[in-house]
């Protein structure tokens, strides 16, 4: 035996190998087992690493990013202080804009404003296997996460914790064939099935032929599976086909929409009703239009904007008062409004500065 | 023997000698290919063909020209994939074992330091890993995954293309004397 194995040390080597894989293997399969210390080390090994890179990326990304914004900002400025405060007001608004349109708060707002207990989490990379549609997050066991949690975003749901680590979890995308969630239709009420396609797009299954679905209809979790609260998105309908005993419904899932950098892990979760549908002919109320402008709502009186954008006598507000300082400077300056070729007035001017010696003649009628 | 023939095959003095790494080198290594495959498909998607543990599998079997090498490599490498995968563990594990060892095997027919022979190695071994992942998934799993043959080249081919720079790259950290 041992002149057989010196003899073919390195077949025994490889046999060795792959049989006590395979038994490893067996373990698993059969007694449904995991191998949990052997991850536990990789996971735990690769996590603050994978976490260094990411907060590498993030901080390098960021100043490339405060850098070009910067530098914008810099243009802008120069365009904005030619076209003064007006516009200035107006870039503040978008500002403001963005800023609320920005992912990181807008999980916030929809953490604060959900009835579920969520915590929020950054997702650190994928899974090693070919196709995977599981990524790891940097929340884990240590952040109160189990296992068959819910896994969403403020658009709609992501997938469920399949694995948890002290400091990381592995979720799986509802894009995943394993996949599976309970879903209900918003405007008839038609329960199904979500499951992953390994693809972009899911599929309601288990939905029979005479059940009326509509393209562009929404479903929502109904909270038959145990994992998803009832109430949260779970796509809009692409494609209705019936098929040989059920329909084939084609759903585009709304939670990837913004893409997949941050997403909410359900602690707890809350049931919500399905939102309703809106009424088909709502009224929508107008505003009448505003009392013609008398001519003493002009100050001066003279050549300026058209009376439908003169401000009232007394300015209301930040935005009165300038547009009325321009009105003074303009008629300070002789400018003609709307004439091609003249450009603008310089708004730079003091108020005092601009004023001519002696007052225009109001142009308009009387 | 043709010239064409020898260009390929050389001297077995020269085939016995070995490339020796930092013990750094060799943990340090398998790890950043891993953590590639982890992190940066995240940000460019296409990338999630490139396997980059096997490629690095391929080339310490090819230079430590040792089959016992080999498999302890595709072994370690496989295993630490599998842990870091939602799947059972030992299916990396089996298939790059397998590698290893051919690679290892093949390292000592073959001259390796050829580029064209590292392309077509490279080539070989990533067609055959897929291959074999995909018996054992639906072999030992039951699990039913799509093979397609013609991706499978395209993937393996675009493996092989990194192969070559990659190799000659990690020739770099090989220690002389």
């Amino acid at each position: 035996m041992e002149y057989l194995l010196n003899r073919y040390r390195t077949l025994s080597v490889l046999l060795l190998a792959i049989l006590a894989q395979l038994v490893l293997l067996a373990y698993q399969v059969k007694s449904n087992g995991e191998v949990r210390l052997i991850r536990v080390w990789a996971v735990t090994a690769v996590t603050p690493l994978a976490r260094a890179i990411e907060s590498t990326r993030g901080a390098v990304s960021r100043f490339f990013s405060d850098y070009f914004v910067l530098l914008d900002v810099r243009e802008e400025n120069k365009r904005l202080k030619k076209e003064l405060d007006r516009v200035n007001m107006d870039n503040q608004y978008l500002r403001s804009e963005l800023d609320t349109a920005d992912r990181a708060k807008s999980l916030a707002i929809f953490q604060s404003r959900s009835p579920s207990k969520t915590i929020a989490a950054h997702i650190i990379g994928n899974t090693t296997g070919s196709g995977a549609k599981t990524v790891i997050v940097d929340r884990g066991s240590a952040s109160g996460v189990q296992k068959e949690m819910a896994v969403i975003t403020p658009d709609g749901i992501v997938g469920k914790v399949v694995d948890v680590y002290p400091t990381a979890s592995f979720v799986l995308l509802a894009t995943d064939p394993s996949f599976a969630a309970g879903v209900i239709s918003q405007k008839n009420r038609v329960h199904g099935t979500l499951k992953g396609q390994g693809g972009t797009k899911v599929i309601v299954d288990y939905v029979q032929n005479e059940e009326n679905v509509e393209p562009g209809e929404w479903f929502y979790t109904s909270g038959d599976d145990g994992i998803f609260p009832k109430g949260l998105p779970a796509g809009e309908v692409t494609s209705v086909h019936p098929g040989k005993s059920k329909k084939e419904i084609i759903l585009s899932p709304s939670g990837f929409q913004n893409g997949l950098e941050e997403v909410l892990i359900i602690i707890e979760g809350v049931h919500a009703p399905i939102p309703e549908l809106p009424a088909p002919h709502q009224q929508i109320h107008v505003q009448p239009p505003p009392p013609p402008e008398t001519s003493s709502a002009q100050p001066g009186g003279a050549s300026g904007p058209p009376a439908a954008t003169a401000p009232p006598a007394v300015p209301l507000s930040d935005a009165d008062r300038i547009l009325d300082r321009y009105r003074q400077l303009g008629i300070a300056e002789k400018h003609e409004w709307g004439v091609r070729g003249r450009g603008a007035p310089d708004f730079n001017l003091p108020l005092d500065a601009a004023k001519p010696a002696e007052a225009p003649k109001p142009k308009q009628n009387q | 023997m043709t010239e064409f023939t020898d260009t390929f095959t050389e001297p077995r003095r020269k085939r016995d000698a070995a490339s020796r790494f930092h013990t750094a080198a060799i943990i340090a290594i398998p790890l950043a290919a891993i953590l590639f495959q982890v992190y940066v498909p995240q940000f460019i998607k296409y990338l999630s063909y490139l396997e980059l543990p096997l490629l690095v599998t391929v080339y310490f079997s090819l230079m430590r020209r040792s089959p016992i090498a080999g498999v302890l490599f595709g072994a370690g490498i496989g295993l630490a994939q599998d842990s870091l995968s939602s799947h059972p563990l030992g299916m990396f594990g089996i298939v790059k074992t397998l590698v290893g060892y051919f690679a290892a095997s093949m390292s000592q027919r073959f001259e390796v330091e050829n580029s064209v022979v590292r392309l077509i190695l490279a080539f070989f071994f990533c067609f055959f890993h897929q291959f074999f992942y995909w018996v054992l998934a639906r072999a030992l799993l039951g699990e039913g995954l799509d093979f397609d043959p013609q991706q499978t080249i395209v993937v393996s081919m675009l493996n092989a293309a990194v192969a070559v720079p990659l190799f000659h790259i990690l020739d770099k950290l090989k220690v002389t004397g």
